[in-house]
């Protein structure tokens, strides 16, 4: 029995993207390998100009409990949004 | 017939034939993200087939497309290398004759970039971005199924030294090719022997396979005489339009 | 459909019923909330969605063999690629969904070798022969545009993998329906011959297309739980029936004959009436006895058995490279 490829996580940056963004995941051997494949599944359709790929074990998410504590506090921090400011229409576009 | 028109079909021949083979392995490679890289191969090898067989057509002014030059002529007209006509045989059988091929068919497409003919030089150009990474992809897969194990590169070596014999054939000019070289149209084959020589070596080398010494090669692709296999790939490939003929699709 | 009569693990229970734990699970999902791959979840729920998501995902990549079965007969060189394309987009979404279960705790090549050994199944559909140019076409409009309309509304299902994997998957599958329609139009209009390959084709796939969508929900006793977690968006005969009202000018278009004689325009329900397709074929084929099924896993076991040495070999060559010393690199 063939023994199972390690899972990686697929990150792609497209034309416009600002950043990476998590596409999906794939099974690959070895780290070049994942790259390539990544190219091949998630980026068939002209999507990407950069990849990352990670393995899947290697990523560190918050607990699902850690959502109040880690989330709420920027919930309240409004003044970080641009609609929070009520800019005059004689302004114009900003 | 007029160089320019030979060296359309050698090249959308040769790329029709492989990229037909390697759409037989739709549905049927070892795991899901290789079924989809063989198919961006196959796809790319058939868009390409499109460009160069439209440009036959267009040389020749008779009035065929790409689609009656890829349906409607018998094997005798084909003018693909021997080696991309060979059955799929296992999964590292398809590697290695796509290592082979792509080592010579990206150096090919560079000299071709140049070409004094503004049409092929613009499709060689397109071209030469996507062979690049088949190259980088099979032989990526090479040293990986190479230096994998024991059985692995039991089977590699059995593929090289099957194939082997019908890989000199692209470097062996005729007239044609001749004539295509003095007017700068297209390389002399021989002229890119030392670049792919460099590439299989150094792969093979990381693949710890062995070149093999032989120097026989088989020949007839350019001159229309192929081996069995033709025949039975395009009786499949070419049967809705010879069964129906005339009609739309 | 691609996931037709998954059992659901656990009966529905009322709120009285359920644990404190089973109960808040229940409130997120009736809020909307996305449940994800860490969150606490009922072992049933776990359970039913890798075997739904399995199912489907093993009907993407069965779904390959019928339409890969004329590939390498496609009568020109655009149709080939067109095909090979879609073909290719059934991998991806093959991996796609193997992906999205394998966050709920099992491995794809765990679940690829329950497939093998009949554990699990896949849809009954591409257990049909495609048997002439025209069945490409017919799959493409009739058992494409059945999936969609399953599909479209799983991407608001609860479970956040899999409802970001229908995302993808519906973006890239919208010209599947469409390159179908095409093909359909292409023989209706081209030579006699042709005609009667599209009529052929649509008189073999109407009623295996109708049976996508699963046993009536007055037989189908796992939709009721399924539908509470929101794994299930839609009753099998609502879809059905959205199908078929659908479809219906779609083939008049074509100027083609559904072949059902009790088709007919109901005013009052504002649909259409149609015949039920024959249950007890849909069972049989669902046990292995349709024309296709004993060549469709044999097609999938040669090239899982025929591709182990080089899962095996690449996997190796990984483990040494990884061995080597760094100052070797």
């Amino acid at each position: 029995m063939a023994k199972d490829w390690p899972l990686w996580e697929v990150f792609v940056r497209g034309a416009h993207g600002a950043g990476h963004r998590h596409v999906g995941s794939l099974h690959a051997p070895d780290a070049e390998m994942a790259l390539k494949n990544a190219r091949d599944v998630y980026t068939r359709r002209n999507e990407g100009v950069s990849i990352w790929v990670v393995p899947s074990a290697a990523i560190t998410a918050s607990a699902p409990g850690d959502k109040g504590p880690l989330f709420d506090p920027a919930n309240s921090k409004v003044y970080r949004h641009p609609t929070f400011y009520d800019i005059p229409d004689d302004v114009g576009h900003m | 017939m007029a160089p320019l028109f030979e060296l359309c079909l050698r090249m959308g021949d040769s790329t029709l034939i492989l990229g037909q083979r390697l759409s037989e392995w739709c549905g049927h490679a070892p795991v899901l993200e290789e079924d989809i890289a063989l198919a961006n191969v196959a796809l790319d090898l058939i868009g390409q087939t499109q460009m160069w067989l439209g440009l036959a057509g267009e040389v020749e002014g008779q009035g065929r497309d790409a689609d009656a030059l890829a349906f409607r002529r018998d094997a005798g007209a084909f003018r693909n290398l021997l080696l991309v006509e060979r059955p799929n045989g296992d999964f590292g059988h398809t590697i290695m004759r796509q290592f082979l091929f792509d080592a010579w068919h990206l150096p090919m497409l560079r000299a071709l970039a140049g070409s004094s003919e503004p049409r092929v030089a613009a499709i060689a150009q397109k071209a030469e971005r996507e062979v690049a990474y088949h190259l980088e992809r099979s032989a990526g897969l090479v040293i990986r199924l190479g230096d994998g194990t024991g059985e692995s590169r039991a089977r590699m070596q059995a593929a090289l030294d099957a194939l082997w014999p019908w890989a000199g054939e692209m470097f062996a000019g005729d007239g044609v090719d001749a004539a295509l070289a003095a007017g700068e149209i297209a390389p002399d084959p021989a002229r890119l022997r030392p670049a792919w020589d460099g590439t299989v070596d150094a792969v093979l080398a990381e693949a710890t396979l062995a070149r093999p010494a032989g120097s026989f090669f088989h020949r007839g692709g350019r001159a229309g005489r192929h081996t069995e296999h033709l025949g039975h790939l395009l009786a499949e490939m070419q049967f809705l339009q010879r069964a129906y003929p005339g009609a739309a699709w | 459909m691609y996931a037709q009569m998954v059992r659901s693990t656990g009966t529905l229970k009322s709120r009285a019923e359920m644990t404190p734990e089973e109960a808040a699970f229940q409130d997120r999902i009736d809020r909307g909330e996305r449940i994800e791959p860490q969150d606490w979840m009922p072992e049933g729920y776990r359970r039913t969605l890798i075997r739904q998501i399995g199912q489907h995902a093993h009907s993407e990549v069965v779904g390959q063999l019928p339409e890969g079965n004329w590939i390498t007969r496609a009568p020109t060189l655009e149709r080939k690629a067109i095909l090979i394309a879609k073909v290719q987009d059934e991998a991806g979404h093959g991996l796609y969904l193997y992906a999205a279960a394998e966050t709920l705790g099992v491995s794809r090549d765990a679940l690829i070798e329950d497939l093998l050994a009949g554990r699990m199944k896949y849809s009954s559909i591409f257990n049909y022969p495609t048997l002439t140019w025209a069945d490409i076409g017919a799959i493409g409009w009739l058992v494409d545009g059945a999936a969609i309309m399953n599909q479209v509304p799983l991407q608001r299902t609860s479970y956040g993998p899999y409802a970001r994997a229908m995302v993808r998957i519906c973006k890239e599958e919208s010209f599947h329906q469409r390159q179908g329609y095409a093909i359909m139009m292409k023989m209706a209009r081209g030579t006699p011959e042709q005609r009667e390959m599209a009529q052929d084709a649509l008189n073999r796939f109407w009623f295996p297309a109708l049976m996508m969508f699963g046993p009536s929900d007055r037989d189908s006793v796992h939709s009721a739980q399924s539908m509470a977690w929101r794994i299930k968006i839609n009753s099998n005969d609502e879809l059905r029936q959205k199908f078929v009202d659908q479809t219906v000018p779609q083939a008049e278009f074509l100027g083609l004959t559904i072949p059902d004689p009790e088709l007919r325009w109901n005013e009052a329900k504002g649909g259409y009436d149609f015949s039920e397709p024959d249950w007890a074929e849909f069972h049989e084929v669902l046990r292995g006895n349709g024309p296709c099924n004993a060549d469709r896993m044999a097609a999938r076991r040669k090239a899982w058995d025929e591709g182990a040495w080089v899962r095996e070999a690449l996997a190796a060559h990984a483990a040494k490279r990884a061995a080597r010393p760094v100052a070797a690199e």
